[in-house]
């Protein structure tokens, strides 16, 4: 990230000195830096969220106790508390535990580290979120649809596989969008324990400037960058795994006169 | 509940004030610093700045009634008239000088470093290169990581003392910097008996001063001359062994 300090030293040369244009200049790198640090936290905990989701939502459709028990209570656990108390249970809480303490690699380079620790709580967070989604994509995939599948002779699992899955991916993909946007929010958070995401660089930069409103401005502003552009990439996802939602039709007139309709003729106009 | 106590005691204490004569003394305090300033399990505001303050009227021979504000608003409240003087361990700046007027200081703070008993520490550049240091945000302690060794060492910033800590006794930092005399207190307590003060003191000449209107040059003149008659009576010397074995003044 060198060309962030040269962007900076020649934007300071600029100011030469002039306040507050100096220390903007001068502090613009940090937020960038942090900039980053929130993208890598809400991009890894959306992807590892994904992954978890899958199989806690296919063991939450099932209609035996002991495979939607678990899922049901894990939901319901990370849904209904606050964001801020997961973090600080994770990062805080586990290290009250000696024991854990102890145990080498697991501790030295994962739980004692924030960034691990805010990539954990994220991720199972989100998740849970996740999860309620593919559920309700799930249950919701057109019976026809699976009727259709068996029809044809697919097994259970061929019917996951090629028709439920595929089908609920697709119908969650705006949702799931939103909820990396919900993330971005949540990461903010971060800052809590020492992690310098883009929220703790800018509470950093106040605190030697005593800048608020400029520095906040300009926090804001970047989310606001970053929320595009996750907006953009879903955009771009959906037009590809939703395609048949923006298929036009084809002009019936060169259709096989057998198969053209009297309904086909209204809606290809 | 200790929040609704302290708010409580507070819109008591200015509801009370409310009715006093206009000869009474109203100071502020914070009563988050322990032991300088705290609010003890019956609701009282209690600490060093607290024995100060009542000292000093004692010696003005003045009514003094203590209330509670929390840090944000206690320089607004000041300018406000709500109260007339802060004694709240409140640092002298050049930022604060120039909405406030501070008398002479009372007691000086250094910086320390704080490290675990069973484990070297060493509290120059080069050995601790390559360590993990905490302090809380935006204080002094903080600055000084940043500026003095943040190309040295690893730094990590907490929201709170008390997070800073934490992290401390969960090995998670080799050592913090704080100010010296709350930590004295930590490591009094169960969660810092592990822990101890680390190489000489970092003495940044940090003052810690009472903070008056700036229009009220006459009150801050019987405040010095106050002090300095407890300070000759040995009332100060009293009031500080009641908190540390060692001068703060």
């Amino acid at each position: 990230m060198d060309w962030i300090y040269a962007l900076s030293d020649w934007l300071q040369a600029l100011a030469a000195g002039n306040e507050p244009w100096n220390s903007y200049a001068r502090y613009l790198p940090q937020l960038l830096e942090g900039a980053w640090l929130t993208l890598k936290l809400v991009v890894l905990s959306g992807i590892v969220g994904i992954l978890l989701a899958l199989p806690l939502a296919l063991m939450r459709t099932s209609k035996n106790p002991w495979l939607w028990s678990f899922p049901y209570a894990y939901i319901f656990f990370f849904r209904g508390t606050p964001l801020l108390v997961q973090i600080y249970l994770v990062y805080y809480g586990l290290s009250q535990f000696e024991s854990l303490r102890s145990l080498g690699w697991l501790w030295d380079e994962v739980l004692s580290q924030p960034y691990w620790c805010a990539i954990i709580t994220f991720s199972l967070h989100t998740a849970a979120y996740i999860a309620e989604l593919f559920r309700g994509a799930i249950q919701s995939v057109p019976r026809g649809e699976i009727e259709a599948a068996m029809a044809v002779g697919l097994s259970r699992r061929q019917q996951y596989q090629k028709i439920i899955l595929p089908r609920a991916f697709g119908m969650i993909l705006p949702a799931y969008g939103n909820e990396v946007i919900l993330m971005l929010k949540g990461s903010a958070l971060a800052s809590t324990i020492t992690l310098l995401d883009l929220m703790g660089a800018t509470r950093n930069v106040i605190s030697r400037t005593y800048m608020n409103l400029e520095f906040f401005l300009m926090a804001g502003v970047i989310y606001l960058l970053i929320a595009a552009l996750f907006i953009g990439c879903f955009r771009l996802l959906e037009n590809y795994f939703n395609a048949h939602q923006k298929a036009t039709h084809l002009p019936t007139g060169k259709l096989d006169v057998q198969v053209q309709d009297e309904h086909l003729k209204d809606t290809a106009r | 509940m200790k929040v609704s106590v302290r708010f409580l005691t507070g819109l008591l204490l200015v509801l009370g004030s409310f009715g006093l004569q206009a000869d009474t003394l109203r100071i502020a305090t914070e009563g988050a610093y322990a032991p300088f300033n705290f609010i003890d399990s019956s609701g009282e505001l209690q600490g060093f700045d607290v024995d100060i303050a009542r000292a000093l009227c004692e010696e003005m021979q003045t009514e003094c009634e203590i209330v509670g504000q929390d840090w944000d608003g206690i320089i607004p409240g000041l300018r406000a008239g709500r109260y007339d003087a802060i004694i709240a361990s409140m640092s002298i700046t050049p930022e604060r000088s120039r909405v406030v007027s501070f008398t002479d200081p009372y007691y000086s703070n250094v910086l320390a470093f704080v490290g675990p008993k069973d484990e070297e520490l060493g509290t120059d550049a080069a050995s601790l290169e390559g360590k993990t240091l905490g302090a809380q945000r935006a204080t002094i302690a903080g600055q000084y990581l940043q500026d003095e060794l943040g190309r040295h060492v690893e730094v990590r910033l907490y929201d709170t003392q008390d997070n800073a800590y934490l992290d401390l006794a969960a090995g998670r930092l080799d050592g913090l910097v704080s100010d010296k005399f709350p930590a004295y207190d930590w490591l009094r307590t169960e969660a810092g008996s592990d822990f101890e003060f680390k190489g000489e003191d970092i003495d940044i000449d940090d003052k810690i001063a009472i903070a008056v209107r700036r229009s009220d040059q006459e009150l801050r003149e019987r405040f010095n001359e106050a002090l300095e008659a407890i300070v000759e009576s040995g009332r100060y010397a009293e009031i500080n062994a009641k908190y540390f074995p060692f001068s703060i003044y």
